[in-house]
């Protein structure tokens, strides 16, 4: 057979999400389901090469720690009476599965979308439950986390742990809430999931490796998400979003580390099966007439993955989506990219005008992107002076270095010379 | 578990107009009723001023008797509510609908769970409890 502790770690990979939700719903209890679940894992890595492997061995690792969480309660129940009350109730849930060895007739409910909502519930601050949720939803190991935050491990450990000790100390409630508290609560979770595909998908420091595991938990989140809730049409935006995004991973930076916009990829080697799905998912979505923010970005990114080449991208159809975003999404971002979109479907006098309107706000003079996104039109217009001044400006508030890079060669190229920092 | 309610708000703005006043004394009579009637209720009351606070400090182990509020910030401490909940989500639910216009301006409520603590009367006044309380 294959080795067994490689065995134990894909099977840990794929069902800890599952297996913890459910032992924190029997315990009551982050700490003790995490401890049961890693004894269960010892017992596995000792049974599972000589007895074989078992048919559902997430059920098998989740049936073995039920039993180890009952004995601890036994113990525990000898000096107080108190715990007598869950035993009892453990023992319930257990007589409900009798065949607790053979693992093919075991049926534990998913309870993953409560360890979800309790995850990601306003009480903790976002950073706590990005770091939760990738914990116990993702099984990432706490210096994973770290790494993929930059954050130091102390650190890391330390959110966790307090985040745990609110939720146990405040009573934070481990439940789907109730539909009343629903879009509501629904957002939080998805600004958690986007959070963490943004983290992997946009930042280029840290290494590559965990960013690309960052934006495949996230997709496998949102894939369990709008399973669960298959009448959500967010939910299926979300997931188109990321994974038209995704689509595009491999070309979005030469090997060199040169940034690509988006009209020089190689669109060969976007990845089909990922544009397939997204684009399919989100008309799905909108026929659900239910539009919102991902959904429309969905649209927005589908549309890109579809044109054949970037002179044939339909702008009139990017505009039209963008102005309804803004109705739905007010932010100067957006705004933003409405006026590129006009731009190149209605002509760039037509966008650069609205964009000189943004000016007038003064909410975006911070934002480097526009800036970039101002000095490009000015280049396509040979407004050549003008677009130098442009592009110095986002140079100077770009933060990271692909994009900075990126700029200072736009800049030599509309003859404003080399960029001397300072 | 059960939960105290802290009703911060701002104490500068003046009392709020007479009929103001009214409507946030009779919605919290309306949610104590209820509170009430539920059986989770463990007291609610407001609090004067903090132009009439005396706080008590421990300094190098002395005590020091100060005029004013513990803090000097923005929004004070008004009144409290306790009531029995069955968890944060239905706490939040009861802090929602606090009114917040008894001071007159805007505020807060912070929620925190009562510690479960039995206090035997006869140790109540010993050194530990002394130290616990200022630590």
């Amino acid at each position: 057979m294959a080795d067994p502790r490689a065995l134990v770690e894909s099977v840990f990979r794929e069902e800890s999400g599952r297996i913890i939700a459910t032992l924190i719903r029997l315990s009551g209890s982050f700490d003790k389901a995490e401890e049961a679940m890693q004894e269960a894992l010892i017992s596995a890595l000792g049974t599972w090469p000589e007895k074989g492997i078992p048919n559902n061995p997430g059920a098998w690792i989740t049936a073995v720690a039920h039993r180890k969480l009952i004995d601890s309660v036994r113990k525990e129940s000898i000096r107080t009476e108190k715990e007598d009350a869950l035993l009892y109730e453990t023992e319930l849930s257990q007589r409900r599965n009798p065949a607790a060895d053979e693992d093919t007739s075991m049926q534990y409910p998913d309870d993953r979308l409560r360890l979800m909502f309790t995850c990601c519930h306003p009480a903790l601050n976002l950073d706590a439950q990005v770091a939760l949720t990738l914990r116990t939803l993702g099984g990432l190991a706490t210096p994973e986390i770290a790494r993929a935050f930059l954050v130091p491990e102390p650190t890391m450990a330390q959110r966790l742990v307090r985040a745990k000790r609110k939720i146990q100390e405040a009573r934070i409630p481990y439940e789907v809430p109730p539909p009343e508290k629903m879009p509501e609560r629904l957002d939080a979770v998805m600004t958690v999931v986007y959070l963490v595909f943004n983290e992997g998908y946009s930042a280029t420091s840290g290494s590559l490796l965990i960013r690309r595991e960052l934006c495949q938990e996230a997709i496998r989140l949102a894939r369990i998400l709008e399973q669960l809730l298959p009448s959500e049409p967010e939910l299926k935006g979300l997931l188109a979003l990321m994974l038209l995004q995704d689509s595009r991973r491999e070309t979005r930076v030469t090997e060199k580390g040169v940034l690509v916009t988006l009209e020089e990829q190689d669109r060969s080697r976007w990845d089909r099966n990922e544009i397939r799905e997204g684009t399919r998912l989100v008309e799905t979505a909108l026929r659900q007439r239910r539009v919102g923010p991902y959904q429309l970005q969905a649209a927005i990114a589908a549309v890109h993955a579809n044109a054949a080449s970037s002179a044939e991208t339909d702008w009139t159809e990017i505009a039209a989506l963008y102005r309804e975003l803004m109705s739905v999404a007010p932010t100067p971002v957006v705004a933003l990219n409405h006026a590129v979109a006009v731009a190149m479907s209605e002509g760039i006098e037509r966008g650069l005008s609205l964009i000189d309107e943004l000016d007038k706000s003064g909410d975006l003079d911070h934002y480097y992107l526009f800036h970039a996104a101002r000095a490009d039109l000015l280049r396509r217009m040979g407004r050549q002076q003008e677009a130098c001044s442009a592009y110095r400006s986002a140079i100077r508030l770009a933060t990271n270095e692909v994009e900075q890079e990126y700029l200072k060669r736009r800049l030599v190229e509309v003859g404003g010379g080399a960029w001397v920092s300072g | 578990m059960r939960y105290m309610l802290l009703i911060y708000q701002k104490e500068n703005e003046g009392p709020p107009p007479p009929e103001v006043a009214e409507q946030s004394m009779a919605a919290h009579r309306v949610l104590m009723e209820e509170a009430k009637k539920l059986g989770i209720f463990g007291g609610a009351e407001p609090l004067q001023p903090t132009s009439t606070a005396t706080t008590l400090r421990t300094r190098e182990g002395k005590r020091v008797i100060l005029d004013g509020p513990f803090a000097e910030t923005k929004e004070q401490l008004a009144g409290y509510y306790i009531l029995d909940c069955k968890d944060l989500d239905e706490a939040i639910g009861w802090a929602s609908r606090l009114p917040l216009r008894c001071g007159g301006g805007e505020g807060c409520v912070e929620i925190r769970p009562i510690r479960s603590m039995s206090l035997p009367s006869d140790e109540a006044s010993q050194p530990p409890y002394a130290s616990a309380l200022n630590g």
